[in-house]
């Protein structure tokens, strides 16, 4: 308890002083780089939490803005890997993302935007926030600030899919050497080394999802696609944690992803759907004269379900980023290093936080989808 | 176009808010009553708190939109 009380003692001391540096610096402009404004704060946020062509991890540049709309990098720190691009445009053209290397820069109602352009066999793209145009005769806004520059078909491996590829290689290492000993040793044998670990996390999937929501008859069919949307969602939900190079990629907080991973949960419990389940949409117990109401509203529920599962992941873990970034970026915002003694607290408070949603997430991703087979592959149809 | 968008999705909170309060107060007197079913009435309770946690994400969504 003593040393419990140590540590808080410290903990306090050091949050007054970085609050007592509160007025000594109201006035200096402490960051340098790039998010000076509550503004540039939110197009930084926005940028996080998006996809991106290339891998940033370090640093930023330092540039210098010409008359011409062409901007000078003045001296630069970043460290970034350039990705494959592929679009399909007239065939298969691919790239690297290194060779969008004219920065440029393009005002509109007071707001500047930076893109980059880049000739790819003798055409000219441009690269404007991470969405490929053609160049044409040159870069259009509309009264929004969308490009009206027709687009290319844009297959580029990005970050995200990067960052998705390695915890598959993560997964595919954590668990094949397992499951080898498994077909080895059998199920009877005490588990051993990463077994131990892994088992807990297989069991609850068996024992508190699968079982309970499809029955004890037919859930070890759909153990196999549980199992792997669990751990990949999990998996995927902690990388995006991790603040530094291999992970934070926001891969299960984008919606295309999610939106995948709902639509073969719909899939998957369609062709599962028996006699009974086709009967309670097609031909609900309902006088006929209703039908014309009962099958569309029914229809339209099947529908509703995967749409839920892709909003819920996807709402849920770009919340909790932006809501990290935004602690942080208070500091920046404010322009004081003495609200970090509020912001770094709170940041690692939700960043603690961060840590159950993504379990839970993954959880309830997993245990609805059981719930939706469940229902498809009931026995009794009696409503 | 930023303050009806921040009130609609205040909005979608609070209800979310009751919800999800009611749904907690209610397990925690059923496992206070029946602390033997608690996994249960856990897994129930998140079930049910997903649903209106996602119903409340679609308002929060839609004002983003």
């Amino acid at each position: 308890m003593l040393y419990v009380k140590n540590i808080s003692r410290i903990i306090t001391v050091a949050l007054i002083a970085l609050l007592s540096l509160i007025p000594s610096n109201a006035s200096a402009t402490i960051v340098e780089g790039t998010v000076n404004s509550s503004k540039e704060l939110n197009d930084f946020i926005t940028h996080h939490v998006k996809d991106a062509h290339s891998w940033h991890i370090w640093g930023e540049n330092k540039t210098q803005v010409n008359a011409d709309g062409t901007v000078d990098v003045l001296s630069s720190t970043a460290i970034h890997i350039g990705l494959p691009i592929l679009l399909i445009d007239n065939g298969l053209v691919t790239a690297n993302s290194d060779d969008f290397n004219e920065l440029r820069w393009i005002e509109q109602d007071g707001d500047t935007t930076y893109y980059a352009q880049g000739k790819i066999n003798e055409t000219e793209y441009v690269m404007f926030h991470e969405k490929i145009y053609h160049l044409g005769s040159g870069l259009k806004l509309d009264e929004k600030g969308h490009p009206t520059n027709s687009r290319p078909l844009d297959f580029s491996l990005t970050q995200n899919v990067m960052s998705m590829l390695l915890s598959v290689v993560i997964l595919l290492l954590l668990f094949l050497p397992a499951a080898k000993k498994y077909k080895k040793q059998g199920i009877h044998s005490a588990p051993k080394g990463r077994q131990n670990f892994l088992e807990i996390f297989v069991v609850f999937v068996r024992d508190e999802i699968a079982r309970p929501n499809i029955g004890e008859k037919k859930y070890a069919r759909y153990m196999p696609y549980l199992l792997t949307i669990f751990f990949f969602i999990w998996l995927n939900n902690l990388l995006g944690l991790v603040p530094f190079f291999p992970g934070a990629s926001n891969v299960s907080g984008n919606i295309a992803f999610t939106a995948v991973l709902a639509v073969i949960t719909y899939l998957v419990t369609q062709f599962s759907g028996n006699k009974d389940y086709w009967k309670h949409i097609l031909l609900p117990p309902v006088p006929k004269a209703l039908y014309i109401i009962m099958i569309p509203v029914e229809i339209i529920g099947t529908l509703t379900k995967p749409f839920a599962l892709t909003i819920r992941l996807f709402a849920n873990i770009t919340a909790g980023h932006i809501v990290v970034l935004a602690f942080m970026g208070i500091i920046f915002s404010a322009k004081n290093i003495g609200w970090a003694g509020l912001s770094v607290p709170m940041g690692l408070f939700i960043s603690v936080l961060e840590l159950l949603v993504a379990f839970l997430q993954a959880f309830i991703f997993t245990m609805l989808s059981a719930l939706f087979i469940g229902t498809a592959v009931e026995e009794h149809g009696h409503h | 176009m930023v303050i009806p968008a921040a009130i609609g999705a205040g909005l979608a909170v609070i209800g979310a808010g009751i919800g999800i309060g009611k749904i907690g107060g209610s397990a925690m007197e059923g496992i206070a009553r029946q602390p033997e079913a608690a996994g249960k009435i856990q897994t129930a309770m998140i079930i049910a708190a997903a649903l209106i946690e996602g119903v409340a994400l679609f308002g929060v969504v839609v004002s983003m939109g």
